[in-house]
């Protein structure tokens, strides 16, 4: 086929991502199923117990998973909203709303797992550390999000406050990663980063990146089914697609 | 392989309640999501369908 001659901007259309999306989210789910399955075995049957934290540190296994995959999250939710404040581009938008869920749930996720992890580990649930107290910032920043949209009834106003607070808040991103380097905090540094070899036995690694694939196929899955939900519910809205008559309007308001 | 029986296993030397509550938790707020999606899609359908 001559990729050339493919009209790739027909899939900017919502009208056209919603096949395809539904297309895509059984392949990306059942990925999503087989890659946590072998994580987890890997991560509980294979991987040795550690020296020094004992069984707790399987921990890491969804706490490093959920924290990686807020700030990818809100990176990407910020770059679809900086797209479509750019291009004026709907479906930016509603890529951004569609993603914002997933992101807080994993943001909440990475903070009740690292308490897990802290009180054994620091006899601690909870300090006010750089990085968790950076992390907790984050989370508000997506109810933020969530919450303003919801708040705005007019869904251009919505699309476009909700886009510009996703695209300030970004500078969060950068330090709650590199909160661990430049304040002197109890979290530990990273374990796997990507300029030094891993301070973890091969195993274990293997467990998270084979979980980290699993994760990215999950958020992809429910990202693009929440995009045909927000598409559906869009549809209904008089001013999208088929003219709209004044019953329409009527029946929107 | 590192667990001798299952009670091993579910003990995780001792950190048992403070693992599984991690992966429960994770479990359950990742299937909860996948349903609340799968609801708010067949709703939206639904009275998409009912306009038309």
């Amino acid at each position: 086929m001559d990729l050339a001659h493919i009209n790739w901007f027909k899939y900017s259309s919502p009208q056209a991502f919603h096949p395809l999306a539904g297309r895509m989210i059984p392949w990306c789910a059942a990925a999503a199923l087989g890659l946590i399955g072998v994580g987890l075995y890997i991560g509980f049957f294979v991987a040795p117990t550690d020296f020094q934290q004992g069984d707790a540190y399987r921990i890491i296994f969804v706490h490093v998973l959920a924290a990686w995959m807020s700030m990818f999250l809100y990176v990407i939710m910020a770059a679809w909203a900086g797209l479509g404040l750019g291009l004026q581009a709907r479906p930016s938008f509603m890529m951004t709303q569609a993603i914002a869920p997933t992101g807080a749930m994993f943001t909440f996720l990475a903070l009740l797992t690292g308490a897990m992890w802290g009180k054994p580990t620091w006899g601690a649930w909870w300090v006010w550390d750089a990085r968790l107290t950076s992390e907790l910032i984050l989370l508000f920043q997506y109810l933020g999000i969530i919450l303003l949209r919801a708040s705005i009834e007019d869904l251009r106003r919505a699309d476009r406050a909700s886009a510009v607070l996703a695209l300030v808040g970004v500078v969060n991103v950068p330090i709650i990663y590199f909160s661990v380097r430049w304040w002197n905090t109890l979290h530990q540094g990273a374990s796997v980063s990507m300029t030094a070899s891993p301070k973890m036995a091969a195993t274990m690694v293997t467990a998270m990146l084979v979980m980290t694939l699993g994760f990215w196929m999950y958020s992809i899955a429910v990202t693009l089914a929440r995009m045909r939900c927000v598409i559906v519910e869009r549809e209904r809205q008089p001013s999208w697609g088929k003219q709209a008559s004044i019953q329409d309007v009527a029946e929107a308001r | 392989m590192q667990w001798g029986s299952p009670t091993e296993f579910f003990a995780m030397g001792g950190y048992g309640l403070y693992v599984w509550i991690s992966f429960g938790a994770t479990a359950l707020c990742m299937v909860g999501e996948v349903l609340a999606v799968w609801r708010r899609h067949a709703s939206a359908a639904a009275e998409s369908r009912d306009l038309s």
